[in-house]
């Protein structure tokens, strides 16, 4: 339905249909809709499965749990626990406090903000199924696995004193009944609260991926980005560290690397980099954490999405 | 008169509510101390685990987003 939509928009302006331009405007009033579409349903539904998942229950949920086990309960909370990153201080003491593991607090923090429906959803829509599962298993890869290695490492002693001299809390949950009218409403918020917030980007990412569509020849960035080059990967994970945005606020940048030529695995791993390390946020956990522990956090994340930027490369 | 703390490290949202709780205060004619609490120190003493969070005369009554302006009028009424 949208495409002839989109074919008739285009045939009312006064361009060629069959020029690059026209092309181009095709693509674009074709692809906004539908991501804006599918990302404000996704969003809903995430918005009203959000509130079964608060904080509290996913903390009494995972403290006690064994390891291991837990890492990747942790990890797949992270998915559906609504976080925001200036929550992610109260959240990390709350876990530690009521006895969470280390490491399984890690897994949780790293998945939280990396795999989340806005980056699952966009990676569907614009680069089919077969990029959202890859990038879906292996950020929970990352996660699972970088919280697992900072647990065995028993880093507890670089936590800052006063976290670690808090008093241990019991993981209760307030046993709120929440109707079903205020998990619409929640969900309608989120809707307002998150595309309010993302369309831009995403009109952006569309825009540039019309842009190539119907102009710029393929295989420009293949030279410097494309699978021979070995060193691309670490550079893109590098080059993401500093850089702070949302999963949103990267798919443009994505969209045109790809666009371009650059090979899968090391556009995933600069996306990786981008949202789930971040000087800002490194910035924020020093005033929990000792360097020693933050330095441990970010190599060992660093080097699994590494993993997965080089994985993705051989594997397609 | 009620006694109202925001705590919330700085992010948008938190200035969002405490915004939000003055202008709905002024709206109804309420009189309050609002306060706002960025030390996460401070914060953490209240056992809440997102931000923003409201605490209304020593109770946490609100955490994790920005309330709406009808909770707000509750607190007042309460």
């Amino acid at each position: 339905m949208l495409i002839p939509a989109s074919e008739v928009l285009v045939a009312e302006l006064p361009v060629e249909r069959e020029s690059h331009l026209g092309s181009a405007l095709q693509f674009f009033f074709y692809d906004t809709p539908k991501v804006l579409l599918l990302l404000t349903g996704i969003v809903f539904v995430m918005g009203m499965i959000n509130s079964y998942f608060t904080p509290e229950r996913t903390r009494a949920f995972l403290s006690g749990k064994s390891e291991g086990f837990a890492n990747v309960l942790a990890a797949s909370l992270g998915i559906v626990t609504p976080f925001c990153s200036c929550s992610a201080i109260p959240l990390f003491i709350g876990f530690v406090q009521a006895g969470v593991p280390l490491g399984v607090t890690f897994s949780f923090l790293i998945s939280a903000p990396m795999v989340n429906e806005v980056a699952l959803t966009l990676l569907f829509a614009m680069f089919g199924w077969k990029v959202a599962g890859l990038y879906l298993v292996l950020g929970l890869s990352v996660a699972i696995v970088s919280g697992w290695i900072i647990g065995r490492l028993h880093m507890e002693m670089y936590l800052e004193d006063w976290v670690r001299n808090m008093p241990q809390v019991q993981a209760t949950v307030n046993e709120n009944v929440v109707s079903l009218n205020e998990r619409l409403d929640s969900g309608f918020d989120s809707v307002r609260e998150i595309v309010g917030k993302v369309w831009i980007y995403i009109l952006a990412g569309i825009a540039i991926g019309a842009g190539i569509h119907g102009y710029v020849p393929e295989d420009f960035m293949a030279s410097f980005m494309g699978k021979d080059v070995w060193w691309a990967v670490p550079l893109a994970v590098i080059a993401g560290i500093p850089m702070y945005t949302n999963a949103a606020g990267v798919i443009p940048i994505v969209q045109a690397l790809l666009a371009k030529g650059a090979a899968l695995g090391t556009v995933l791993a600069f996306m990786m980099s981008v949202i789930g390390l971040s000087l800002p946020e490194m910035v924020i956990l020093r005033k929990v954490l000792k360097i020693r522990l933050i330095a441990t956090f970010v190599s060992v994340v660093a080097c699994g999405i590494l993993i997965v930027g080089y994985v993705f490369n051989a594997v397609l | 008169m009620k006694n109202i703390k925001v705590l919330g490290t700085g992010c948008a949202n938190c200035k969002t509510t405490v915004k939000l709780i003055e202008d709905v205060a002024k709206a109804n004619n309420v009189e309050i101390s609002l306060k706002k609490i960025e030390d996460i120190q401070q914060i953490m003493t209240f056992n809440v685990m997102s931000t923003p969070a409201v605490v209304v005369d020593e109770k946490v009554v609100h955490a994790g987003g920005i309330p709406s302006r009808e909770k707000i009028e509750s607190w007042f009424n309460a």
